[in-house]
């Protein structure tokens, strides 16, 4: 196999491992925030109970994506050198901020959240809740910021020419305000949202079927079920920005979306079929017909640019990016639909006797995970021949100094380390979920009964 | 080689200031746990890991941001060492991934081998990381094979050798001492006596390590010292790196072991000041043209892009420096292990 086949593969397996564990991280800081907020306000101590249960749930979450982020960090220099080299000067500010502003941030305060319960105060641990979940939140940002000039390049200058040439900054808001940024962004966060509180979802349906922690459970699953709710409807409305901006900024990307091929046709927009790419044909679909035209124009009769408008050596392949992005479409209103059904049964007050339904949520964290997979696959796949659109091709950013030996050895390597990683994360979150929630977490904490008797004595 | 206060001379200062906080704080943890596997028990080694507890993950912070802005200001050097250097550095992320996940996971099981295998784990992937890294240090002082196109031209084992092997056992020790003298701010009672013990051996270890280290680089590697023989007060300096190592069994011997620590820390400081020196203002190296080497000059990003991250960094460090000393100020005093503790 090829340096450059061998190189993506491992830049695919890495992430998209790596991928699991950061959305989780954002969206129980977010569920933190809610409930230590809420145990702030009403001093009930079930609320520290549920805020010290899932932040050992987040500090394992954590772990796993800081551990497997660094390897992100390094491989951008040892299997893509030509693309650092391109984009360097531009991504430099982006990262640069990811780690002084985000990564500081999340990692100082997490020592706070974790270990300082009987170190600071009520209010000062709440506040480093707050900014462990700004910090997540933070390091997406700048992230995505990258990651969106890559697709949609705008405030830089190209300098020199062939192996020499590399993308130079102009102007600093230009690159982090570029075209797809804000969309993309807000798309991230929500399903990162989406993935943290369906786990919530999904581990207090579990406890309610087994008739344990009950009290904790319901209040936990009201929390997730409220972040789920507006998460998957704000999902709704940020996937609909980015297929507009991908329509305008990358039309090659979009056509694969829906196996758009004839410019000259108005477009339908699938619910689902089977692309042959040779016969141009979509085989056991099912559409909205001009559908697609009336989503990216608001105008049902006017056609969109199809795959043939682009050069054979410019389009993705387009079965693969079609069925990524049918796919997350498909989970993401299942999202929406399961949500709502949640709320209407818990205003119906049957909630939690409808068993068939818990069962279903129990399952349903995989959900959000599976979406965020395939939609970044349908994003960056979408993207292809190119690294950075339009500008950099992918086989041109590879290292010159790497063999397909090393990459061998490395794939293989990370192979079995994440294997491993991802059996020991699996049991340790099991563990974590059948001990359940501490009793001795009901218990106000050190500070508090210090604080209690202090009182009391001045009395 | 003249100094050039010039941006490009600033962010090959900032990135040194960020390696050096990375090797003081990330160094302190590498030495505990290089020295993990010589404390017996079971209590006495959780106290060891809860002791790097609640900072480990940030310290080593300090590496991803030094990592991230040497990209971003000198990409050049970033991908020929990073690629050049591929097999090493992926060795050394199976070791950084393992040293966390054992971190996480040794107390997380009460079962005898379950312990061992995580605490072995855990002190060897910290010993091979502070190897790894002294050798790629090593590395930089004797210069790699690059060539006209700024790519690495060498082999993997052409990175090791006597010399490098020889700085990346002078980082273990020093790693060690560092983390020992950690230690004897965090710990009280019998672990004290023990770690008492590692303090002064370490001591011993460093020295020895320190001294034929730098007389090999002065015989093989002798332009390494060539500022300071046009800028003598740069001696002072190397004084000062005497002085503070100095200082450490004095003020250990005083029971004063804050001050014991900043000393360590100011010798680690120093050090990486001396090789910094040495280096300017070339980053890489050329071992096959002098022509080839790359310097703060024609491998670095442009003005703008150094003068946008110079901004952030001048908004961003204050806060950063601010958690880092309230998080330190937060967690002070002597372990103790409670139900949130590894």
């Amino acid at each position: 196999m090829s340096v450059e086949l061998l190189s993506r593969i491992q830049f695919a397996f890495t992430i998209a491992f790596h991928y699991i564990y950061p959305p989780l991280s954002i969206g129980l800081g977010v569920a933190l925030v809610i409930m230590e907020g809420l145990y702030l306000k009403t001093k009930n101590p079930i609320f520290q109970q549920m805020t010290k249960f899932w932040v050992r749930i987040f500090a394992l979450t954590f772990a796993l994506g800081v551990a497997t982020g660094i390897v992100m960090e390094f491989e951008f220099g040892t299997n893509w050198a030509t693309y650092s080299r391109y984009v360097g000067d531009v991504f430099g500010s982006a990262l640069a901020a990811e780690g002084i502003f985000a990564f500081f941030l999340e990692s100082g305060f997490l020592a706070v959240l974790v270990f300082g319960w009987n170190k600071v105060s009520p209010r000062m641990h709440f506040f480093s809740t707050l900014m462990v979940s700004l910090g997540s939140m933070l390091s997406a940002v700048w992230i995505v910021v990258a990651n969106s000039w890559q697709q949609t390049p705008a405030g830089y200058h190209i300098v020199g020419e062939g192996i020499n040439a590399r993308a130079e900054i102009t102007d600093f808001w230009q690159m982090v305000f570029n075209p797809s940024s804000v969309e993309r962004l807000s798309h991230t966060l929500s399903g990162a949202w989406l993935s943290g509180s369906f786990l919530i979802l999904s581990v207090s349906a579990f406890y309610l079927l087994k008739n344990k922690h009950t009290d904790f459970a319901i209040r936990s699953f009201k929390v997730g079920l409220s972040i789920a709710i507006f998460a998957s409807l704000f999902q709704l409305v940020t996937g609909h920005s980015s297929a507009v901006g991908v329509s305008k900024n990358q039309p090659a990307k979009l056509a694969a979306y829906e196996a758009h091929f004839d410019s000259n046709k108005v477009a339908d927009m699938y619910l689902f079929g089977w692309v042959n790419e040779k016969n141009q044909k979509v085989n056991f679909g099912v559409s909205i017909p001009n559908f697609l035209s009336y989503l990216v124009h608001g105008d049902f009769n006017t056609p969109i640019k199809g795959l043939n408008a682009f050069k054979k050596d410019e389009i993705p392949p387009v079965n693969f990016v079609f069925q990524t992005y049918h796919l997350m479409v498909a989970i993401g209103f299942a999202l929406i639909g399961l949500s709502l059904l949640g709320l209407f049964y818990l205003w119906r007050g049957t909630l939690f006797q409808k068993k068939w339904l818990l069962k279903i949520f129990v399952l349903s964290v995989l959900l959000p995970q599976a979406a965020n997979q395939l939609g970044w696959f349908s994003a960056e796949v979408g993207r292809q021949p190119w690294i950075v659109q339009g500008l950099l091709r992918t086989s041109d950013a590879l290292s010159k100094a790497v063999e397909a030996n090393q990459v061998i050895f490395s794939l293989v390597l990370f192979s079995i380390i994440y294997a491993l990683l991802l059996v020991l994360f699996l049991y340790l979150l099991n563990e974590k979920i059948q001990h359940g929630p501490l009793e001795a977490d009901l218990v106000a904490s050190e500070y508090e009964k210090q604080k209690m008797i202090f009182s009391k004595n001045q009395k | 080689m003249e100094f050039n206060f010039d941006l490009n001379s600033i962010w090959f200062i900032l990135i040194g200031v960020l390696l050096t906080g990375y090797a003081i704080l990330d160094g302190f943890d590498l030495g505990v746990g290089s020295l993990h596997l010589f404390m017996k028990g079971d209590t006495n080694r959780r106290i060891l890991i809860n002791s790097i507890g609640p900072v480990w993950d940030g310290n080593e912070v300090w590496l991803v941001t030094g990592g991230g802005a040497l990209f971003a200001a000198f990409p050049h050097v970033y991908a020929t060492v990073f690629s050049g250097f591929y097999t090493a550095f992926m060795i050394l992320l199976f070791v950084l991934i393992f040293r966390a996940v054992a971190i996480e996971f040794r107390s997380k099981q009460t079962m005898q081998w379950w312990r061992t295998a995580w605490d072995t784990a855990f002190s060897v992937s910290s010993i091979l990381i502070a190897f790894l890294m002294g050798v790629a240090i090593g590395n930089i002082i004797t210069g790699i094979p690059v060539g006209s196109d700024k790519e690495f031209a060498g082999t993997f084992l052409g990175l090791i050798n006597p010399f490098t092997v020889m700085v990346g056992i002078t980082t273990v020790s020093l790693f060690m001492m560092h983390g020992a003298i950690y230690l004897m701010m965090k710990t009280e009672g019998e672990v004290q006596t023990i770690v008492r013990t590692w303090t002064n051996n370490t001591i011993i270890f460093f020295v020895i390590c320190y001294i034929s280290t730098t007389m090999a680089t002065l015989i093989y590697f002798p332009e390494m010292v060539q500022p300071f023989k046009t800028h003598p007060w740069l001696f002072i300096l190397a004084l000062l790196n005497m002085l503070a190592v100095a200082n450490i069994p004095r003020s250990i011997h005083l029971g004063k072991e804050f001050k014991a620590f900043l000393s360590s820390a100011a010798s680690i400081a120093a050090l990486l000041a001396l090789f910094a020196i040495g280096l300017y203002p070339n980053i890489v190296k050329s071992t096959i043209d002098p022509a080839y080497h790359l310097n703060i000059y024609n491998a670095s990003s442009s003005q703008e892009t150094l003068k946008i991250m110079f901004i952030i960094a001048l908004i961003g460090v204050p806060f950063v420096l601010t958690y880092t000393v309230s998080i330190y100020w937060i967690f002070r005093g002597k372990v103790k292990i409670d139900s949130m503790s590894y």
